[in-house]
């Protein structure tokens, strides 16, 4: 299921001259169940978050975080990325049961 | 103001770990963000200043609070942040989130939201290429029970 989410995704600028700083905002739609809670009959509910998120621009690794239980539901992040070519930005968020959520835009640099 | 002392470290220890999300709280828990910071330092000491911490004063859903955590540093090759640790004293694992930066991240900052438990301490710990630690820290109080106030 996790696989059929499309993910949200904002550049503040997808056209940038070199060294330009360009924003990231990405929303993906996740219930990042913490693994504290207890179903009806008292039996926890097992933990299952997105645990790791990575941006690479033009095949190159930006930026990286690693999400734990604290992270809320349909985790939001918001980072920067200095623009030196052009290219693919991809967004990849890893689920605990090892599924991946994709997400792409383009930038063009000039 | 910094982090925890050993005195609330060890009063809170005892109920710390049967808290739920929902649970009353005392004013200090205790869970691994100590345990956690010293992983992540390797035992170094850390200096007061370069990392903000952006976060309300009070949070009133505990569910969804946004949090910016901001570096100051060049971003150049020579001189970057390369990891941020966010941890908080008061949920049942202090581990938050962990901000991993490259020079080609451009400035180090960073926004997501998280979930707290309770009021309590939220913790950045920065780690600089050249292998040295900043930190903040800022207290959310959060209102339990959604009436405002």
């Amino acid at each position: 299921m996790a696989t059929a989410v499309k993910p949200r995704i904002k550049l503040d600028k997808k056209e940038a001259k070199k060294g330009d700083i360009i924003e990231v905002k990405a929303l993906v739609a996740h219930i990042m169940e913490t693994g504290q809670r207890k179903d009806a009959q008292g039996q926890t509910i097992p933990r299952k978050i997105l645990h790791k998120f990575t941006c690479t621009v033009a095949g190159k690794q930006v930026f990286q975080a690693d999400f734990e239980p604290a992270v809320s539901a349909n985790p939001y992040i918001q980072f920067k990325f200095r623009a030196t070519d052009s290219g693919p930005v991809v967004l990849t968020w890893t689920d605990d049961d090892g599924s991946t959520i994709v997400g792409e835009e383009t930038i063009t640099v000039s | 103001m910094s982090g925890l002392s050993r005195r609330q470290v060890l009063a809170g220890s005892a109920g710390a770990l049967t808290i739920g999300m929902f649970g009353i709280a005392p004013a200090h828990a205790a869970n691994n963000a100590e345990d956690l910071i010293k992983a992540f330092t390797g035992g170094k000491s850390t200096t007061e200043g370069k990392v903000k911490l952006d976060l309300p004063e009070i949070a009133e859903n505990g569910n969804t609070v946004p949090m910016t955590v901001s570096v100051d540093s060049p971003m150049s090759d020579a001189s970057y942040v390369s990891d941020v640790l966010v941890v908080g004293d008061g949920n049942p694992n202090g581990g938050m989130v962990t901000f991993h930066f490259t020079p080609a991240s451009g400035v180090a900052e960073a926004n997501t939201r998280i979930r707290l438990a309770q009021t309590q301490n939220i913790i950045a710990v920065a780690k600089m290429n050249d292998g040295t630690f900043f930190t903040a820290s800022k207290q959310v109080k959060v209102t339990i029970g959604g009436c405002g106030g």
